[in-house]
């Protein structure tokens, strides 16, 4: 659950969005054998081949890769907070196992990502010390409120909709490691948006009240979800760069307008209304045209000013530091036990 | 497959990390283990049950290896072509080489 374009500086660069590009810019003049190992990668890019880990690949590219998986990555673990929330009280047998399933997942799709940015020379712990330190960046859609039962049916449907719409062009990506891993998340994602439409369509089935919650969940997620895609075409320089190493496909605002298409109808079957008025099918175009997005709101949240920012990263650190006993004892343990194997392997 | 890349740079601190396992899952009998991705682990034991748990929630699995990344011997990416160009111009290596008349049939 996550999508590919929350792809933004972290906060030790340069911040606004036009930096990056003037990065590309300024890339310090190539040795031979360095243009020559460029040559065979930009060959490579061109013939849509995979660059795995131990070929040359640009220093920019493989910071870009990095930022964007472990961004990826944490925002799957981050991810399992808001969701998490709703397991010990939900509404009946079924739904706890379903929910406790998906949750373990989003875990389990985290692991996969750090893995293939391991596959770049960065390290686990380099990863968790840059998110628990605020360094690291994860989806901002994390960073609002599961207020009810019917949240945790809305962030199926539309929150991993959108996931899936942005991460199955990934599956394409360029990185082999990466595209191996988006495969793997992709299989697994749709029981997550299908097990939410479905919880959903029961609530849609019972009392005038349970109606309303879900009305009520669909009101609040909307707009986040559309701003999940990341920003307009105009304003986001990152993706050309992107888009030309094959690490992004489609555009944010092709995936948008596709998410906004599929979504609708959806809307309709399940009996709920999007809350924009400027939403209406254009023939013309043969597209949904849909209302503008709040992008303040999207950078404040984006920038630590959301509401549960704070409360997200401080339940991680303290998960993390609870753990470190439990890490330190399992090494302890394996040590233990590989020295008595050697000891009894001497004596036979 | 996740080889440590030699130029990488070392972690900021000390290394407390649990090593690195790679994983080799079998997905039905009489099929061979096929390289399936990495985790971390402290022993052997601990690096299957949770291989277990990371790629095979949905029966993706009947039997699991898992190696230490570090015992993997790589060839290498820059000697790629050193090490397999010597096959390219065996081409009477494959059975499309040879020509056999229309009315052997299928040989």
């Amino acid at each position: 659950m996550y999508t590919q374009s929350f792809n933004v500086p972290d906060t030790t660069e340069p911040t606004g969005a036009k930096a990056p590009l003037s990065l590309v810019g300024v890339v310090s003049p190539l040795s031979e054998q360095d243009a020559a190992a460029q040559t065979r990668f930009d060959t490579k890019l061109n013939a849509d081949q995979k660059i795995e880990p131990q070929d040359w690949m640009p220093e920019a590219y493989r910071k870009t890769l990095v930022r964007q998986i472990s961004q990826h990555a944490h925002s799957e673990i981050v991810g399992m907070l808001p969701e998490g929330n709703w397991i010990s009280r939900a509404p009946s047998l079924k739904r706890k196992a379903i929910l406790i399933a998906k949750v373990q997942d989003e875990g389990g799709h985290g692991l996969y990502l750090y893995s293939a940015a391991e596959t770049l020379g960065t390290s686990r712990d380099q990863m968790l010390a840059d998110l628990h330190s605020g360094k690291a960046k994860y989806s901002s859609i994390f960073n609002y409120p599961t207020l009810t039962w019917a949240d945790v049916g809305v962030i199926g449907w539309l929150v991993d909709g959108a996931a899936i719409m942005n991460q199955i062009p990934l599956c394409r990506c360029s990185y082999g490691p990466y595209a191996r891993a988006m495969i793997r998340v992709c299989k697994e994602e749709s029981f997550h948006q299908r097990q939410g439409y479905e919880s959903l369509l029961t609530l849609m089935r019972g009392t005038a009240e349970q109606q309303a919650m879900v009305q009520d969940a669909v009101n609040r997620w909307w707009w986040k979800c559309l701003a999940m895609f990341g920003p307009p075409d105009s304003d986001s320089p990152n993706s050309v760069q992107g888009m030309r190493w094959g690490i992004k496909r489609i555009s944010n605002d092709d995936l948008r307008q596709k998410f906004v298409d599929a979504t609708v109808p959806q809307a309709e079957v399940l009996g709920v209304r999007l809350p924009d008025p400027d939403l209406k099918w254009n023939e013309a175009r043969q597209h949904y045209d849909f209302g503008a997005i709040d992008w303040d709101e999207f950078w404040a949240t984006v920038n630590g000013n959301g509401p549960c920012n704070k409360e997200r990263l401080a339940t991680r650190v303290k998960a993390h530091q609870e753990g470190q006993w439990v890490r330190e004892a399992a090494l302890a343990y394996a040590h233990k036990q590989a020295q008595k194997n050697s000891l009894k392997q001497e004596a036979a | 497959m996740s080889q440590a890349d030699p130029k990488a740079t070392p972690p900021a601190t000390p290394l407390k990390e649990w090593p690195l396992w790679e994983v080799f899952v079998r997905s039905k009998q009489g099929l061979e283990h096929k390289h399936c991705g990495s985790l971390h682990a402290a022993d052997a034991g601990q690096a299957l049950n949770m291989a277990r748990d990371v790629y095979t929630r949905r029966q993706e699995g009947v039997s699991i290896w898992v190696v230490p990344s570090a015992a993997i011997s790589a060839s290498a990416p820059d000697e790629k072509g050193l090490f397999f160009e010597p096959a390219a111009d065996k081409i009477y290596r494959h059975p499309t080489f040879y020509e056999i008349p229309d009315q052997v049939g299928h040989m």
